[in-house]
């Protein structure tokens, strides 16, 4: 081999230079992840007082105001998208853990689940908008629910399926040998033994479509009022962040801000939620 | 336990069975009916500008909704190029702090790292646009397009106005998108190199980078490149980080500091604009190529992940 040849130093120096290389690529990852904090933290903090939750948006150019339509529609939206793509999810994981194992259907329907979770999101809005929004020709709340569920799906399917393969079949067993029938075995053992788990899955792919922008842009729009019916476009956060950030108005781009900071802090505290209580969970068993 | 009291072996319980079955077996089809379901709106939706431009459409640089003349060249450019630059920056970028995780940190550390940048993948990508397009695209103009303009400029990529938005900068911040997805799954690859061949290389006295690049990367070249499969399906169909910071011009420059576009941001800025039933129509076959491309990167990751886990097995 080539590297018995090499001097010690020299090989040494080379140890030494990845380490260092290596260590520093690691900090500037860090670094950052810093910077976008910092700057989300600084620049949002400035817009957010109360009128921020409590009132409307004012006319384009006008000082004040606030996003309380935004805020709500965002956790309508998202609420409505986890109603239907949990459900889903949770059943057709199921399938895939209890049901599929070994069968060729099963693998094609793995199969589709990874693709379908690094389809773009921009293609699901264009998706919801061509079947939802043109045939009802109104953007409206549910087209933007339903294309967060469609995200939101595969995502929950494939933690379900693993939370659920990591259970061990004794427990399955044992539930079987009792007479308990299939299903009542999957939801009252297997469930329960996954359950923080399956919990922490769920509550990352809400993490990760409460922040989506791009199936919105088309589904949902965005609204400068309050909610009236779900037939109607809805204000929402994000949306209303990239609006105002492309707006000429330094007041809606201190509340584009203001939005990212909430927006951000909700993502990353579900994340951090979702992570800490899967690991408490682990370490007490 | 409540369950313990059921009824054994009646036929309402089979019954039950085979209904929970079914169910099951409904909601995990809709995964593919969903994919086929985007593949047949997006050809119906598309069928006016497929049957007007044919072939044509993704050759033309063409662009026009006033003369209604589209084409989808430039788009794909920006998004290739865009692509591009992120994996050359987060390629190497992703696997050195992979390895830093796995081989370099004490786990302390390691475990710090590994959670910050799982963050860094948590952020949604409006707030990376909003950092791209009001601090980072700045930073650009005023430090690193003069320095690159300055010394690089014998190279046309680096050659026009420190402008901060365009293709570099677009570039750049997808590539700090995407590079949470290749560390932690090259991570993953790297932590399934069984510990008895690394230890067998450091009993012959390699060093820390000896046993790295002779065992733990010959190991997982595989999965390394199953990593850089996923991460480049991610990268080209980011929308919102893109979009902000692009430029949104139609046109293909040879400089990287000119602005440009992608196919997903072509989409996000105009799509509620289009009036014209032939504008929106070819608007939703740029999202049909944009599907396919990605679709076919998605689909060649996972086999390529799956035949190395069969023969691992």
């Amino acid at each position: 081999m080539k590297l018995v040849v090499k001097s010690l130093k020299y090989r040494r120096l080379a140890n030494r230079t990845v380490q260092v290389l290596s260590a520093l690529s690691a900090s500037v990852g860090l670094a950052m992840l810093l910077w976008i904090l910092i700057v989300v933290f600084l620049r949002g903090f400035k817009a957010i007082n109360l009128s921020f939750f409590t009132q409307l948006p004012m006319p384009p150019g006008m000082v004040g105001g606030g996003l309380a339509n935004a805020i709500a529609g965002t956790l309508l939206i998202t609420v409505l998208a986890a109603l239907i793509g949990t459900p889903i999810g949770l059943m057709a994981g199921i399938y895939l853990a209890e049901f599929g194992k070994g069968r060729k259907l099963a693998a094609g329907i793995r199969f589709f689940t990874n693709i379908m979770i690094g389809v773009p999101s921009i293609i699901v809005g264009v998706f919801v908008y061509t079947l939802i929004v043109l045939p009802s020709k109104s953007f409206s709340t549910y087209a933007g629910a339903a294309a967060l569920a469609i995200i939101m799906l595969p995502v929950v399917v494939r933690t379900t399926e693993d939370m659920l393969t990591m259970v061990p079949n004794s427990l399955r067993e044992a539930g079987l040998s009792l007479g308990v029938p299939n299903w009542r075995v999957i939801l009252g053992i297997t469930f329960r033994a996954a359950r923080s788990g399956l919990i922490t899955g769920v509550l990352l792919a809400v993490a990760r479509v409460s922040g989506e922008t791009a199936p919105l842009l088309f589904t949902a729009l965005n609204s400068p009022y309050w909610i009236n019916s779900l037939h109607e476009p809805v204000a929402n956060l994000t949306v209303t962040i990239f609006n105002y950030a492309m707006s000429p108005y330094a007041d809606w781009k201190q509340q584009a801000w203001g939005a990212s900071l909430l927006i951000m802090g909700g993502v990353l505290f579900l994340n951090i939620f979702a992570r800490i209580a899967i690991k408490t969970k682990t370490r007490t068993r | 336990m409540e369950i313990g009291l059921q009824k054994a072996n009646s036929k309402g319980s089979y019954r039950g069975d085979r209904l929970f079955r079914r169910l099951a077996l409904c909601c995990a089809l809709t995964i593919p009916l969903l994919m086929i379901g985007i593949v047949f709106e997006l050809v119906r939706n598309s069928r006016l500008s497929l049957a007007q431009f044919g072939f044509g459409f993704l050759t033309s640089k063409a662009w026009n909704p006033v003369t209604q003349d589209f084409g989808a060249l430039s788009s794909m450019y920006g998004t290739a190029v865009s692509t591009l630059i992120a994996m050359l920056i987060a390629l190497p970028l992703g696997f050195v702090i992979a390895l830093f995780l796995v081989e370099l940190a004490p786990p302390r550390l390691s475990a710090f790292f590994g959670s910050a940048i799982e963050l860094l993948a948590a952020i949604p990508s409006i707030i990376y646009g909003m950092w791209g397009l009001f601090v980072f695209a700045p930073f650009m103009s005023n430090f690193v397009q003069p320095l690159l303009g300055k010394y690089l400029d014998f190279l046309p990529l680096f050659q026009g106005p420190p402008l901060g938005i365009g293709m570099l900068t677009a570039g750049i911040i997808l590539a700090f998108m995407i590079l949470p997805y290749i560390s932690s799954v090259t991570r993953d690859v790297f932590q399934m190199v069984p510990p008895v061949v690394k230890e067998s290389a450091y009993g012959i006295g390699a060093t820390n980078w000896e046993v790295t690049k002779a065992v733990t990367m010959r190991y997982s070249l595989r999965g390394m490149v199953g990593a850089a499969f996923l991460a480049l399906g991610r990268a080209l169909g980011e929308t919102m980080a893109v979009t902000f910071v692009i430029g949104n011009n139609h046109q293909i420059a040879a400089s990287l500091f000119a602005s440009g576009n992608s196919i997903a941001s072509t989409l996000a800025n105009e799509f509620t604009e289009a009036s014209d039933p032939i504008y929106l129509s070819a608007l939703v076959e740029l999202g049909l190529v944009l599907f396919l491309i990605t679709f076919v990167f998605q689909a060649a990751a996972q086999l390529w992940l799956w035949s190395i886990k069969k023969k691992l097995a």
